[in-house]
């Protein structure tokens, strides 16, 4: 075998250990189809979009100047969906995948608190209103709902709670 | 503009004094009628009102529109110091201009220009004689407008509401150059619209400090976050002298019915207050400074750090004022505040 061919081939080689790690870590995290719950899998709620995701360097898209703590916190990507509880009230459901836990808290510990309750979810978790925070490992949580109701908050920790377990897989 | 050679900050700032001299040339020639108050000349000061309905939003999740009507009337009126509120839109928009409603709705529904507002202006420029073809609703894309409760259309016999990202729009091909930076800037702006009346919300925003008037114009370039870097200084004030933004800007009438005081520019109710709220003036600089002053209050009473403290000071504001911008006055002494 002359040298140029052994070269390609040391390349080849290469280039297909690198895939195959790449794959293998790929498949360490859950995808973002399988972290949003279907319709009707916890009472009340539907969902209402598709899962839009967002990798880090498009983030400034759904988020504008949001983005840039994320991205010094190490986010890989977000993903993003709408629901509807009890087909009244508006929810918008975000999922930021960080790169580590310690990233997923450094977010979380920067927002203010205010008087938020702090219920037993995930790693830690606010919850307001009309909002609901939360991490789990390396991933961040944040429901909204655009409505007020004295139903919203025990919506959002039943949803909190079904996601939580997904996050856990 | 793009010549294909490096451009010193200096260089650009000489070409966008040249510009907005054209530019402002020809806005104070209609201003000159006594018509709009022309931002930051000398001896004068920059009237912003704000007008309060505590009652605007009543048992409903979304406000009332014959108040909001009202309060449009009532601000419009006390800016232009006119009985008729009708009339006074003829002093902003001149006969047969093309006139572009620029919106913020990056927020989503919870925190974007309220349609309800919209509807409120569009009501009134064209019992001001603008044909509903010469007005367009627009904001960065059409995902986000939709999201926003507004409902999409270009039908040009209508009134249009388009994002620049639809097939139709897209962004002008022509490159300018913002202080260090190259961007784009939406067909919409450049070449569909004669003039530009500028519909932002009143939002803390996690880098630049305060969202409002000046900030609302990263959603006209293909390109904003490369103008973020540095609590978005001189970015936003770079931005804005561009000529295109400068002589197409007419009036501000920011919605501040909702708006946030921590976690901007997204929605996060927790952070989110019914300020029942609309806020007009000509001087983005003036009308900035004071919603700066407006955020600083409500985070005082909900005792958290200041923006500064925060690290994220508007310093934009002051930059937007400076010699080398003079989009305006962020001098306290040169604001008249009217509350009504």
């Amino acid at each position: 075998m002359n040298r140029p061919f052994i070269h390609r081939l040391a390349h080849l080689v290469l280039l297909s250990g690198i895939l195959w790690l790449a794959h293998g870590c790929q498949s360490h995290s859950a995808s973002p189809n399988n972290l949003f719950p279907q319709s009707g899998e916890v009472a009340g709620w539907t969902r209402t979009s598709e899962i839009r995701t967002f990798p880090a360097n498009k983030l400034s898209d759904y988020i504008d100047g949001d983005a840039e703590k994320y991205l010094k916190a190490g986010v890989r990507s977000t993903s993003t969906a709408d629901y509807k509880f009890k087909d009244q009230l508006e929810f918008t459901v975000d999922v930021y995948t960080m790169s580590t836990s310690e990233g997923a808290k450094s977010i979380f510990e920067s927002e203010p608190a205010m008087d938020a309750k702090t219920p037993a979810l995930g790693d830690a978790a606010r919850l307001y209103s009309q909002s609901l925070t939360f991490r789990k490992g390396s991933y961040l949580v944040r429901m909204v709902a655009y409505q007020e109701s004295r139903e919203v908050p025990q919506a959002l920790l039943n949803l909190g709670l079904a996601m939580e377990k997904k996050l856990s897989r | 503009m793009k010549h294909g050679t490096e451009k010193t900050r200096r260089d650009f700032l000489k070409e966008c004094a040249l510009g907005a001299l054209v530019a402002g040339a020809a806005r104070y020639t209609f201003a000159a009628d006594g018509n709009i108050n022309p931002p930051a000349t000398a001896g004068t000061k920059s009237k912003v009102v704000m007008a309060h309905d505590p009652s605007l939003y009543g048992s409903s999740l979304t406000p009332d529109s014959a108040r909001v009507q009202k309060l449009l009337d009532q601000a419009m009126q006390n800016y232009f110091g006119s009985p008729d509120p009708v009339a006074l839109w003829k002093k902003i928009v001149r006969p047969g201009e093309v006139v572009g409603l620029k919106v913020n709705t990056i927020a989503g529904p919870g925190l974007s220009t309220h349609p309800v507002l919209v509807a409120a202006i569009c009501e009134r420029l064209q019992q001001a004689g603008v044909k509903p073809s010469n007005i367009i609703v627009w904001d960065r894309t059409n995902e986000e407008l939709d999201r926003a409760g507004f409902t999409l259309s270009n039908d040009p016999n209508r009134i249009r509401f388009l994002g620049t990202d639809s097939k139709q729009v897209g962004y002008d091909e022509q490159v300018f150059t913002a202080g260090s930076v190259e961007t784009r800037l939406s067909n919409l702006l450049t070449r569909t619209c004669d003039c530009m009346i500028n519909l932002p919300i009143l939002k803390n925003h996690e880098m630049a400090g305060v969202t409002l008037a000046l900030k609302n114009m990263y959603g006209v370039n293909n390109n904003p976050d490369k103008f973020h870097p540095n609590n978005c200084c001189p970015g936003v004030a770079d931005l804005n002298l561009l000529t295109p933004i400068r002589s197409k800007f007419r009036f501000v009438v920011a919605d501040a019915m909702t708006a946030c005081f921590a976690g901007g520019p997204m929605y996060k109710p927790q952070y989110a207050w019914k300020y029942n709220t609309l806020m007009v003036a000509a001087d983005p600089v003036a009308i900035d400074s004071t919603a700066w002053q407006i955020i600083e209050k409500k985070r005082a009473e909900r005792g958290l750090k200041t923006l500064t403290q925060a690290g994220t000071p508007p310093k934009y504001i002051t930059v937007a004022a400076d010699p080398q911008h003079r989009l305006g006055t962020d001098d306290p002494n040169r604001i008249a505040l009217v509350e009504v």
